[in-house]
């Protein structure tokens, strides 16, 4: 291992010691936490992550340019012609949502595994479930809500009108999510193997699908005339559902890749 | 007798042994015997023609390519809950048959679509949830690879294999929810309205043998498993010496 690589584990280790302890809010959290409740571990995770999230900026904004970027290489590469675009338009920009959530995944778990602190966690007396869960809320906050939000704009590349610029935002608002909250059991599963990141997307991609094709699906059926109703129903469900298994998942995999 | 001494692998080592022949010889005349029916006895289908006899060796891997996924799905539960290690490895024995059975269900689906829909590949609900399942038995087999050591392995596959398990009605659903919005392809597999009795015969057949081979491949490629897992148990020598002797 290289040294600048150890000084730069030491450095993420001091940042995130730092962002556990260094001022009056923490202390009222630490309080909270004799309880060692569900919402307090939640909250604790949250906190820290979008601590650590906002002092590390710079890369969610590349995240962030990345979505832009990948969203406007598909009109280069078909035609700039508007009815195409239309078309194209909403599964591109959920396409590049995917895409975009699948790089960030990593952030999620490794530097945490990296240096010790997620073994901290699994030891500690808070329910393992909820401190990922907050960690998969503060890691949606961070990375896919971003997404949400830019997606408005991008749209406007693709001659998207009002109603379909409205309905990909808020389809995505529901969806990234279940991307994060997904994503994090492959994050997890795929914690100390060999080949991290190309596994990670034969894992996880696959399990997005239903996302996908519900996500896009809502603008499509509004382009064909018909109602964005069932598809934001059926969206809203995958949310319901994920929220509920897939932090015990994720938790489950945190334990088995810290053996 | 208490059947959860086999749980042990170095019980049921020498019963999977002894069944395995057995299981394959089920497997191989009821093989002969449905693709003789198929091919044979089985009526020209007036509409499709002769293509339509590649069913008699799509359905039943098509069939057993989904059934492997929750087989796998109930080892990979007592495999966590229990933490057997045997079960864990019928699992993972499981794995590449089930990628085997959903490769050949799209191949030979691919040369049925050909003629009979003028294309290999439609985006057809049924096709494009099988190209995901085959996706999800890539992606198990290749965590499986990634991981080192075996008893971790077990259970990072034992998870995906549950999640997968609960997504895989999701996909098949949102994959035809999606293709009925877009009216795609002109192409639509209604089944067959009334298929005669020796159609349904010669697929029950193969479907038969379906299983037995894949419970004869499975029970042989455990016992890889168990031998190169335990080589260091003191069993292993000691059976092998016996049967050297």
């Amino acid at each position: 291992m290289s040294a600048t690589n150890q000084s730069q584990r030491e450095s993420t280790a001091a940042r995130n010691l730092a962002a556990v302890g260094d001022n009056a809010s923490d202390r009222r959290a630490d309080e909270a936490a004799v309880a060692y409740g569900v919402f307090a571990a939640i909250r604790w995770a949250l906190v820290r992550d979008l601590r650590i999230a906002v002092r590390s900026r710079a890369e969610l904004g590349v995240q962030v340019l990345f979505y832009a970027i990948v969203v406007s290489l598909f009109p280069l590469a078909t035609s700039p012609e508007r009815n195409l675009l239309q078309t194209l338009g909403p599964g591109v920009l959920w396409v590049a949502a995917l895409l975009a959530s699948l790089l960030s995944l990593p952030r999620l778990f490794a530097s945490d595994f990296a240096d010790g602190t997620l073994e901290q966690m699994a030891i500690s007396p808070f329910p393992l479930s909820a401190l990922v869960g907050g960690k998969i809320l503060a890691h949606w906050l961070a990375t896919g809500l971003p997404l949400a939000l830019l997606a408005p704009l991008l749209g406007l590349q693709y001659a998207l009108d009002g109603a379909a610029l409205g309905i990909v935002a808020f389809s995505l608002l529901i969806g990234t999510p279940i991307l994060s909250l997904v994503g994090a059991i492959g994050a997890a599963l795929t914690l100390a193997t060999r080949g991290g990141g190309s596994l990670l997307a034969l894992l996880v991609l696959p399990l997005y699908v239903p996302v996908l094709i519900f996500g896009a699906g809502s603008a499509d059926a509004l382009r064909a005339g018909l109602s964005a109703a069932p598809n934001l129903s059926l969206l809203g469900a995958g949310l319901l559902v994920a929220l509920v298994g897939a932090p015990l998942a994720a938790a489950a995999a945190v334990r088995i890749a810290l053996d | 007798m208490n059947l959860y001494r086999f749980s042990a692998p170095a019980a049921f080592y020498p019963i999977a042994g002894a069944w395995a022949p057995w299981f394959a010889l089920g497997a191989a005349i009821l093989t002969v015997l449905g693709l003789y029916i198929g091919f044979v006895v089985a009526p020209t289908d007036f509409q499709q023609g002769q293509a339509y006899r590649i069913i008699f060796i799509h359905v039943p891997s098509a069939w057993m390519s989904m059934f492997i996924w929750l087989v796998m799905t109930f080892w990979s539960i007592l495999a966590l809950a229990l933490n057997t290690r045997l079960s864990a490895m019928m699992a993972q024995a499981l794995a590449p048959t089930g990628a085997w059975m959903t490769f050949i269900a799209l191949w030979t689906g691919a040369f049925w679509g050909r003629p009979t829909w003028g294309t290999y590949w439609a985006w057809d609900a049924r096709m494009t949830s099988e190209l995901i399942l085959l996706f999800l038995y890539f992606g198990l087999i290749a965590l499986r690879n990634a991981i080192d050591d075996p008893r971790r392995a077990d259970r990072a596959c034992a998870v995906f294999t549950i999640v997968g398990a609960v997504n895989i009605p999701i996909i098949y659903f949102s994959v035809q929810w999606w293709n009925t919005l877009h009216q795609g392809a002109s192409v639509s597999l209604t089944a067959a309205p009334s298929m005669a009795a020796t159609m349904v015969a010669g697929m029950l057949v193969m479907a038969l043998a379906a299983w037995l081979y894949t419970i004869a491949v499975v029970l042989v490629r455990v016992r890889t498993i168990i031998l190169e897992r335990e080589r260091g148990a003191a069993w292993i020598d000691a059976s092998l010496i016996a049967r050297r002797v």
